[in-house]
């Protein structure tokens, strides 16, 4: 019966705090919020707002970043997965791409830092002896006023995210079959899978391209590492304001938190525009019998950016890992001078704490939300479908605003609800800290985890629980004793999504743990302040490879439980 | 976590009645007159400590002292890391705007200027305690008044000295090296700042205001470029700000286009400046802690050829204090950590190169002789500043300065 009531939970723990914060947002954002003297409703915020040297600047960069960054990895991702095929490279490429989406944004920020800096990897690796510097160059590269580097920070990011999404969905397509029918018809492979295949593929993975904008346009984290300065954009400066002395700067910081909320929806109507637009024109494109143009061209793309990107990201970590243990490090010298371990021996008696603290809160957190995908997932399976006798539609339906609901944490911008979450809990007394930011960390490794995991629950044969109940098993019995252990290695790796994602989030940390709770990536954030990059180097590695070996349990264990059931070992 | 918090009102009174002050006190803050009291109240107690976090020495210096309050007063310090001193302050008005008035989640709060400023016009800290913590004396602030004034205020006891900080500029002896393997001289004032950096283009820099370094290169600025700095140490409503900073943006204007990244982008922090120091970006930097180059040093963050000095006219110095949140649930352990702080082994400890390296707030020159022992500087560290240049310091101009430098310089230089 309590299978039954999992929906409304999930929904309820969702929807019930970012509903709830964004109220307490947007009536401060109209100059009501009695504690602070607001007793009456006023446009004074909004005229505020506007008055902010730069507004416009960081309004467009925030709006530029979401949709470039999305445009740039969704192409290279098409491109990729049209041009690949059953090669070395390709199969490399894919198991490369996947640590990436492990990876903290911070982390991967800090090692595209230290890569592209004027004084960083890149310019000692070819100083002085091709480009003549003696000095590290004066060169806005990091940080630049048009958000570039901000941008390329988080299509390393985003670009895994996407192409993950996107194999995970394939196998519905029945891809190759599709590609051999248009090659049958004299399409070239990569044209014949982009005719073909990406328009079925692209409405699938529509929901996280939307993440995508929405993450992009109010980056907190990598916005303040990457992101311009003069001015920053629009959630670093909500961050500022919210954090100001000055408490009337709350109004403004509030109404700041609705503009980005307009910000990032403007984000995707725009987007859901241009979908409108390539529709139509891509329609023409489709059809109009081009069986080869530029062929090569689209192969070559594709497959050299994911490259790039797969390196870049390798590189950066490599520097951060050479800061970890660097000595004196003059500029145009490739290594340093010297190496020490002196920066890993200051760290690490202050690193015990923080990485428990992580832990402690990644594995409740995931813990919490594979109970209620597994939960909501199961009662799908024995209720949701057949519910729907009268007419196989309804099923799909009521699974799609369920996934919609899901996708709500990740498209409301953290910046927008969370402090309105904060206010509304300081004014409930409720002050159990830990227990606020699991709860908080749930909100985002629960979409996340339910994502990766439903799935593989779906295609789930059904044949082997029918089999199971044959044998006279329960329906408990058949969850516990057939399912649960056949799907050990999607199970695993939807863990090691939510501990990731819960090992990297910095604002809810931050925020509902009272600056109290201190985890990795709070400590790495607020190390950076002191802009040492050895020190930053080694706490970045760190929260780089807590989710790492995650994905590496997650990997390493099915193979190791089931060496004897090849077909249980998950990953192929 | 175990607190104390009357359950109702009449246990309360029951226990006034019986003479349990000490019991009852803890929401309205301890007595601090009796020391002893204070101390036994203080045992078992955790205290939040909410302190800037930007700096590894920094960060290993308030472990050490939490291990040291464990040990000796059975008092457990939590450093709370902030990468912002003005996230507190807003956290704490929160609280209070939350009618959050005897639970709050901050105990101890090191800070200065504007942000103590704020939260003295909020009415947000407890006190006043100062002169009651036994080793305030040490400080004798009859004969050091900036011990007892902050940013021109004076702190009326709701602060307590922690350490002294003071505008040091440093740079690479080997990069001004000309070619006569002369060092050549790095600039001596402000006006020879601008000579310099037109010579030098692209290699000095200032934090990005609203930093707090970044807002004193500002202020260092003004007061050397205005001919009458009395205005500057009175609130800025009492002057013509337009006119009285007017020379200051004049040598902006002139000097920005020949900063690093020709003044389109400013460095993050102080610290930020020593990293750029360290990359080779800059060739001249400035610092708010005069140890900090020879503790790069150290830490193989800065070249061995790093020098210290500070401007001839003497660079601006002030004191950073920490001061006990009016909400604070464990006032008399901040107050145990806020004297211990003032002990002369913590303040020693504090100094020492290898540790810190932040000067000590108290009048060494009146300890006895084996406790001043314990504070000899090492002279022979070149990249150290010479003790006598430190005597150069010029005070604070009033905190309102700050923020309406800082909201001038935004709105003439962000989105330009």
């Amino acid at each position: 019966m309590w299978l039954r009531l999992t929906p409304f939970v999930i929904v309820a723990v969702l929807v019930g705090p970012i509903l709830a914060g964004v109220a307490m947002v947007l009536l401060p954002a109209f100059g009501y919020l009695p504690t602070l003297g607001g007793e009456t409703f006023s446009l004074a915020p909004w005229r505020e707002l506007l008055a902010q040297p730069g507004l416009a600047r960081s309004v467009g960069i925030s709006l530029a970043s979401g949709l470039l960054t999305t445009a740039v990895s969704l192409v290279v991702v098409l491109l990729f997965l049209a041009a690949a095929a059953d090669t070395r490279l390709d199969h490399w490429l894919r198991r490369a791409v996947s640590p990436l989406l492990a990876l903290p944004h911070a982390a991967a920020a800090f090692g595209l830092a230290f890569l592209i800096a004027p004084s960083g990897l890149l310019a000692r690796l070819f100083s002085p002896w091709m480009t003549g510097w003696e000095r590290p160059p004066d060169l806005l590269i990091v940080q630049d006023s048009w958000g570039l580097s901000l941008m390329a920070g988080l299509i390393i990011k985003e670009l895994p995210f996407l192409l993950l999404m996107s194999l995970a969905a394939l196998p519905q397509l029945d891809a190759p079959r599709r590609v051999a029918l248009a090659r049958s018809l004299g399409y070239r492979p990569t044209i014949a899978w982009l005719k073909g295949v990406a328009p079925a593929l692209y409405p699938l993975i529509r929901l996280p391209i939307y993440a995508v904008i929405a993450f992009a346009t109010s980056v907190v984290d990598v916005a303040m590492i990457l992101g311009p300065t003069l001015p920053p954009t629009l959630a670093v400066s909500i961050l500022e304001w919210f954090h100001d002395p000055d408490l009337g700067k709350r109004f403004l910081a509030s109404a700041g938190a609705v503009l980005q909320l307009g910000v990032t929806l403007a984000a995707l109507l725009i987007w859901w525009w241009l979908e409108c637009l390539a529709r139509r024109l891509g329609r023409r494109w489709v059809v109009n019998g081009q069986r080869r143009g530029g062929e090569r061209w689209l192969r070559l793309t594709g497959r050299s950016f994911l490259i790039t990107t797969t390196l870049t990201a390798g590189l950066g970590l490599g520097g951060l890992a050479l800061y970890s243990v660097a000595g004196f490090w003059r500029f145009p010298e490739a290594l340093p001078t010297t190496l020490t371990l002196g920066h890993w021996q200051s760290a690490l008696p202050a690193l015990s704490s923080p990485v428990t603290t992580s832990l402690i809160i990644a594995a409740s957190a995931t813990l919490l939300a594979m109970l209620l995908t597994l939960a909501a997932l199961e009662n799908e399976q024995r209720h949701g479908r057949r519910a729907g006798k009268n007419g196989a539609a309804t099923a799909p339906n009521r699974r799609v605003t369920a996934m919609t609901l899901l996708y709500l944490p990740l498209i409301v911008p953290q910046i927008a609800f969370l402090f309105g979450l904060v206010v509304l809990l300081e004014s409930l007394e409720i002050r159990a800290r830990l227990a606020l930011v699991i709860f908080a960390h749930l909100l985002f490794v629960l979409p996340y985890v339910f994502l990766s995991m439903a799935e593989s629950y779906r295609r789930f044969d059904p044949r082997w629980t029918r089999l199971a109940l044959t044998l006279g098993h329960s329906p408990n019995g058949a969850f516990w004793r057939v399912r649960l252990p056949m799907l050990l290695a999607p199970l695993l790796t939807a863990a090691a999504v939510g501990m990731a994602v819960s090992i990297g989030q910095y604002l809810p940390t931050q925020l509902l743990g009272a600056g109290r709770i201190s985890t990795v990536t709070t400590e790495a954030v607020s190390l950076a302040s002191g802009g040492n990059r050895r020190v930053t180097g080694v706490w970045a590695l760190v929260q780089a490879t807590l989710p790492l070996l995650g994905f590496i349990i997650a990997m390493g264990l099915p193979r190791l439980l089931w060496s004897n059931r090849r077909g249980m070992q998950g990953a192929q | 976590m175990s607190r104390y918090r009357p359950a109702h009102l009449a246990t309360a009174l029951v226990c006034v009645f019986l003479g349990l002050a000490s019991a009852t006190s803890l929401a309205a803050g301890p007595v601090p007159d009796d020391w002893q009291a204070v101390r036994e109240q203080a045992r078992g107690q955790t205290v939040y400590w909410n302190a800037w976090a930007g700096d590894t020495r920094t960060n290993g210096y308030i472990a050490w002292v939490a291990e040291q309050m464990a040990e000796t007063h059975g008092v457990e310090v939590v450093h709370v890391k902030l990468d912002d001193t003005s996230t507190a302050v807003s956290r704490v008005i929160a609280e209070k705007a939350a009618d959050n008035l005897d639970d709050g989640s901050i105990d101890l709060i090191w800070l200065n200027g504007e942000n103590f400023a704020a939260m003295r016009e909020h009415d947000l800290l407890y006190g006043p305690f100062a002169e009651t913590l036994p080793n305030f004396a040490l400080t004798r602030p009859a004969n050091n008044p900036e011990m007892v004034t902050d940013f021109t205020l004076p702190t009326e006891g709701f602060e307590s000295p922690w350490g002294k900080a003071q505008i040091t500029f440093y740079y690479d002896s080997d990069e001004l090296r000309g070619d006569s393997q002369e060092v050549k001289s790095p600039p001596d004032s402000i006006e020879a700042l601008l000579d310099w950096s037109r010579a030098n283009p692209g290699r000095f820099s200032y934090p990005r205001i609203p930093d707090f370094t970044g807002s004193t290169f500002l202020k260092q600025a003004l007061i050397a470029l205005v001919d009458d700095r009395q205005p500057l140490y009175a609130p800025v409503e009492e002057s013509d700000f337009a006119k009285v900073t007017a020379p200051l943006w004049d040598y902006l204007d002139a000097l920005h286009p020949h900063l690093w990244r020709g003044g389109r982008q400013f460095p993050d922090s102080g610290p930020a400046l020593r990293s750029l120091m360290g990359a080779g970006e800059l060739s001249l930097a400035f610092t708010f802690y005069p140890s900090e180059p020879a503790a790069a040093v150290a830490d193989f963050e800065l070249p061995a050829s790093t020098r210290s000095y500070v401007l001839d006219d003497g660079t601006l110095g002030n004191v950073h204090f920490v001061a006990i949140p009016f909400n604070s649930p464990h006032k008399a352990g901040a107050l145990v950590l806020a004297d211990f702080l003032l002990s002369p082994v913590a303040q020693a400890h504090k100094q020492d190169l290898a540790v810190w390296g932040d000067r000590t707030v108290l009048d060494v020159a009146h300890l006895d002789d084996a406790t001043r022992r314990l504070f000899t500087v090492d002279a022979n560290n070149a990249a150290m500043l010479a003790p006598e240049a430190l005597s150069r310091t010029l005070p604070e101009p009033h905190p309102s300065w700050m923020t309406a430098l800082q909201e001038a310089w935004q709105s003439r230089y962000v989105a330009r």
